[in-house]
This record gives structure tokens, sequence and C-alpha cells, in this order.
């Protein structure tokens, strides 16, 4: 492209402001990334969910919990595949600040439920075998450097001592988005543990069905089922389950939209305001390209490749700054377990700096198009 | 017979060109019916006081402003017809512009300067490299191809700025007071490298001037008086 070197000069020719403008873009871009890396971390589970998983919980609160007798009622209607529980164990490892999912799982029938995570067989063999066994997520693992072995001492919040269990397997997830920061032990040995009046409880079911377009009257037929019982039960898809508690984050989708909606704005108008000024300055020369026989089109171009080139640069560099912090993973301490920033909003941050390139540039490029030689050249 | 109309085979035909420009409620009507035929050699140097309308003639020969009536023919083109692209199509197949304050790009190279018309053509990298080696060879600036207009002097920018108007090889070239910020020494150089383009290079030149001893080189000098061009000397002068 033979125009490039006059591109790069007129852009060199103020350095401090064209890094000025390019940082604009980086930083905008950066907090773009960011901000949709925490989008993801929030409504993973609503990405990942299964389309042929359901989720029963207490009618009141998901902290209530459900008989396990509800199994086996659960299974006999029509349309239900398999069916699987856990419980929630808000232990404690360490220190209050290591916060990662603890899940008091069914070791007979949790793995089949969530084929995401894959645990080798050997691994999950031993486990099974060991009542005070226990699996990890990899980031889990990898954070606190546990290996295959590890006694693993978990303080108990609602039930008092410190539960040593042993590591006997590291599950991974086959997708970037899903989350491997969870613990896994035997629901058994919880259930062992528990005070009298809280034994065969559980926190929640999963279970698959035969067809996600059965979903609508599976829930219904559980729910009804199960009213006017002392448990009475809340069944939803995977999906609207997660959606939810990405709801109970407060409304993130819409506070996200609008720091977004503003970041880019401010950008048009620093952007679009850099370029007149540019342009202004210019007036002398771009006479002179006119001149010399440069197209209208070819000037409007000029421009118009100055200020995307800066928005490409910029917005490509705060990108690029954001998708490496998330690679050195969660910055909080296992608040947000998935912190990954997908292809998707990259391309899409990388899309928006672009359009606000072009917006930005185009009516200076249009001004500078419409320039007429005679008048400029008098000014000069 | 420049300024009469004459038999018309010449390179530039002007007819009965006519100006004016609008200024609010004012109309300054600066040509008026002028003539002119130019031969391809000729070398013309337009004198006349300050606001008589030499650089609208010299924009209006260039293509790069219409006139309010009358036509401009060069080489069999009725420039005076042409619409904005073709007319810039035109000026870059056909002038070449010096300007007096030598308008030259600052951020880039007098190599890169040269180059700019070059960009428009479909000349690859190397025959654009010969190209501007070669003009700026012939305005003696082959060894300051890589150097910024404010690393040269004013008289080596304007003669850059020379390479810039023969490097396409132009039909004509139009310089307004091509000498006129420059010192003697500067100057004469400049006129010499005119002389040389006209004498050895064949090119056209209508040159517009304050300086007695500019015009001196150029073969006629033609007074802007009133709006229409006069042969010789100033009528002021002749009275
Ligand atoms: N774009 C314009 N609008 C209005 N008046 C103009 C414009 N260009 C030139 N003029 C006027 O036309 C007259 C001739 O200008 P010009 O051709 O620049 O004269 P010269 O080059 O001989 O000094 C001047 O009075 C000038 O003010
Ligand atoms: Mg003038």
């Amino acid at each position: 492209m033979k125009f490039l070197p006059l591109i790069f000069a007129n852009l060199l020719r103020k350095k401090v402001r064209t890094a000025l403008t390019i940082g604009s873009f980086a930083v905008a871009l950066f907090l773009f990334g960011l901000l949709a890396t925490i989008r993801v971390a929030f409504s993973q589970g609503v990405d990942v969910a299964g389309a042929d998983r359901l989720m029963v919980i207490n009618k009141v609160s998901i902290i209530q919990p459900l008989p396990l007798p509800y199994r086996d009622r659960i299974l006999r209607i029509p349309g239900v595949k398999q069916v699987t529980w856990a419980n929630w164990f808000g232990g404690v490892y360490v220190d209050e600040k290591n916060f990662f999912p603890q899940f008091a799982v069914d070791a007979d029938t949790y793995r089949d439920m969530y084929p995401e995570f894959v645990i080798p067989d050997d691994q999950w063999k031993a486990f099974r075998e060991d009542r005070a066994g226990a699996i990890a997520g990899k980031l889990t693992a990898d954070k606190y450097h546990w290996k295959i072995g590890d006694r693993i001492p978990i303080r108990g919040t609602f039930l008092s001592g410190v539960f040593e269990f042993n590591l006997h397997g590291i599950y991974r997830g086959t997708r970037p988005q899903d989350d491997t920061t969870q613990f896994w032990f035997h629901w058994d040995y919880l259930n062992e543990k528990m005070p009298a009046s809280y034994k065969n409880m559980i926190g929640w079911y999963t279970l698959r069905i035969e067809n996600p377009d059965q979903a609508v009257r599976v829930t219904r037929a559980i729910d009804e089922t199960f009213a006017n019982s002392p448990y009475e039960t809340r069944t939803m898809t995977e999906k609207a389950m997660a959606a939810s508690f990405a709801k109970q984050m407060g409304n993130i989708e819409f506070v996200l939209l609008s720091i977004g909606a503003v970041v880019f704005f401010t950008l048009l108008l620093v952007t679009g305001n850099t370029m007149a000024i540019a342009v202004r300055e210019r007036t002398g020369e771009l006479a002179v390209l006119k001149t010399v026989g440069f197209p209208d089109w070819a000037v409007l171009m000029l421009v118009l490749a100055e200020s995307v080139l800066v928005a490409l640069l910029g917005g490509g560099l705060g990108i690029a700054l954001a998708k490496a912090l998330t690679l050195r993973g969660d910055p909080t301490n296992g608040l947000l377990p998935v912190f990954y920033l997908p292809p998707q909003p990259i391309a899409a941050g990388v899309a928006a700096a672009l359009l606000v390139g072009v917006v930005a540039g185009f009516l200076p490029a249009f001004s500078a198009m419409r320039l007429r030689v005679v008048e400029a050249l008098r000014r000069v | 017979m420049r300024i009469g109309g004459g038999d018309g085979d010449g390179l530039i035909k002007v007819r009965n060109l006519d100006k004016k420009y609008v200024r609010g409620s004012e109309e300054i009507h600066v040509l008026q019916g002028l003539n002119l035929d130019v031969d391809k050699g000729d070398f013309l140097a337009f004198m006349g006081p300050s606001g008589s309308g030499k650089t609208t003639l010299l924009n209006l020969l260039g293509g790069l402003d219409v006139p309010s009536a009358g036509s401009i023919t060069v080489a069999g083109d009725e420039i005076t017809r042409l619409s904005g692209g073709k007319l810039t199509a035109w000026r870059a197949r056909h002038v070449g512009f010096v300007f007096q304050m030598y308008n030259l790009i600052p951020v880039l190279t007098a190599f890169r300067n040269v180059e700019l018309p070059l960009l428009l053509t479909g000349l690859g990298k190397a025959e654009r490299r010969k190209h501007v080696e070669t003009a700026l060879g012939v305005v003696g600036l082959g060894d300051r191809q890589q150097h910024y207009p404010r690393q040269l002097s004013g008289g080596q920018q304007q003669r850059v700025a020379i390479a810039r108007a023969i490097v396409a090889d132009a039909t004509f070239l139009l310089c307004d007071e091509p000498t006129g910020d420059l010192d003697r020494r500067s100057a004469d150089e400049i006129l010499n490298l005119i002389d040389l383009l006209v004498r050895d290079h064949g090119k056209t030149v209508l040159m517009v001037t304050h300086d007695p001893r500019a015009a001196e080189r150029a073969q006629q000098v033609l007074h802007l008086e009133k709006g229409v061009l006069v042969e010789g000397a100033p009528s002021a002068l002749r009275a």
C-alpha cells in the first residue's frame, strides 16, 4: 500500500497527541475486555448449562434442603432419565479468603451428569473407594499446589471440626468457560456427620431429561408431585437457574452496557475532535495533495485511514492487555471462577473500535474531501 | 500573437475568460474577457499589481478553479467543460504547480514529496524511484533525497517543489511567484533551473512574478491590467 508512508508520517507528526489517542482507545478497550470478562464470569453458568438438565430446589430458597427420598419419585416421572444430587458445604481451607465451592456429591451418579468435566477413570475409582476421598478442579488444585494423594483439611462452618479429605483426582473442563474451581467429596460422608434432624437431606437435585423439548412438562410434573408437601419444590432448567443467579448479582448486564456505551461515546468525541484538529491544521497540505491531483476519495481515505489505524492500534493493544490479564487467572481469589475472555467479545471490541474510528474520522475526512483548493491555498 | 486570439493550434488557448468573485454583496470582476495563446515550449511571465488577478488566472489555467465564463483549451481538451473528478485527473496528468511558499509536506522527505504525484499513477515502486531520482537530479538535489523540508534552505525547498512539478512529466508548469520568498542568489538559481527546463527539456512555463529580473528571463512578459493581458511595459510606465 503505497499511501502507507504518508499515513504514518501524518500519525507521527504529533507523536504525543497520537500516543494519547491510541492510549484512549487502549484504555477503553482494556476496560471493555475486563467488563466482558466479568460478564462472562457472571453468566458463565448460563452459557455452559446443559440444555437437557433440570435442577430441583426447595421452593423457599436454594439454601433450604430437600429430602433424599424424593429421588425415587422424581425418577418415576416420565421423561426423566437420570438424577443426581449435591449439598453445599461452605468450609474453609486454611484461611477465610481461600474461596472455592465445595460440593458433597453422590459418587454413584454425579460424574455421569456432568460429562463436560473430565476425570481419568482410575482417579474416579480411587475416589469412590475412599469415603474421605475428594476430587478438585484443575484451577483450584493448581492454585494451592495440590497433588493427588495430598490431604486437604477443610474446616466446617455449619458443622464444627476439621474434615480431612484425601485428594484422589483432578478434573478438567472440556471448554475454556467450564468452572474448574470446584471441590467434590462424598455426600455419604457428609450425611454421616450431619445432626439427626438434617440426615438424608440434600441441597438440590440435578436431573437429565430425555428430550430438552419436554423441559416444561417435566418441570411442571415434578413441582405438582411435591405440591402441598412439607418440602415443596421449584424445578427449572439449568440455564434458568444460572440466569437467576446472575440476576441476584444485580443487573450486571445493564451496568456493563451502560459503562461500555459511555466509554465508547466519550471515545468517539475525543477521537472525532482530534481528527478534526488534525485536518484543520493540515488544510494547506491537503490542498497541495489535491493540487498535485489526489482525487477527493483519496483525500477522504487518507484521513479515514489515519483515524481507523489509531483505533485499531489502540483498540488492539487494549484488548490484548485485557486478554493477557485474564490469562493470568482470576485476580479476586475465587469470586470469579471463570475468568476468561472469549473470542466473541474480542472480535466485538475490535469491531467497536473500528466503528468508532470510522465514525469519528468521517466528518473530518469529509470536510477534507470537500476542501476547496483555491481557498485553502490562499490561506497558507 | 499571444493575447489577441491567434490561429488556434497552440498548446493552450484561452478565450473570453471571465472570473467574478462574490463577497457578500460585493462583486469583484477579476478577469474580464481575457484571451491568451501559449505554444509548446513557451516561457511566459505574468506581471501586474497585487490583486490584479494573476493567481486567479493561474488557478483557472491549472484547473483548480472554474471560470465564470469563457473557455480554456489545453492540447485539444476544453478543460472548462470538465467536471470535478475528471478535472482532477487531467490536472494530475498535465499540470505542475510551483508556489511561492514551496508547499512541501513537512513530514515527508524530499524523496516522498516528489513521489506524491506518482502515487496516483500505475507506476510500480522501482519505476517511481527512478522517476523521483531523475527529477531530483535535474534540480540538483540528488544527494538530498532523505532530507526533510526543514533540513533544506528555501532555495532547496523550492527546487524540491519544482522536482515534484516535473516528476510526472507535466505538459506545462504554473509558477506563482516562485522566487518571491527567496534571496537574490537562490532566486537566480531557481530562474536558471526554470530556464534549463524550458531550453533543455522543452517544458512550457507560465510564471507569475513581481520581480522584473525574473520576468526578464521569460521569452515574453504579459501584464494583467483591468482584467485582461497586455503586452510589453505596463501602461502606467508607458504614459
Ligand atoms: N476566493 C475568493 N473570493 C473572493 N475574492 C477573491 C477570491 N480570490 C481572489 N479574490 C480577489 O480577487 C482579486 C485577485 O486576486 P488574486 O488573483 O489573488 O490576485 P494576485 O495574485 O494578482 O495578487 C483580489 O481582489 C482578491 O481579493
Ligand atoms: Mg497572487
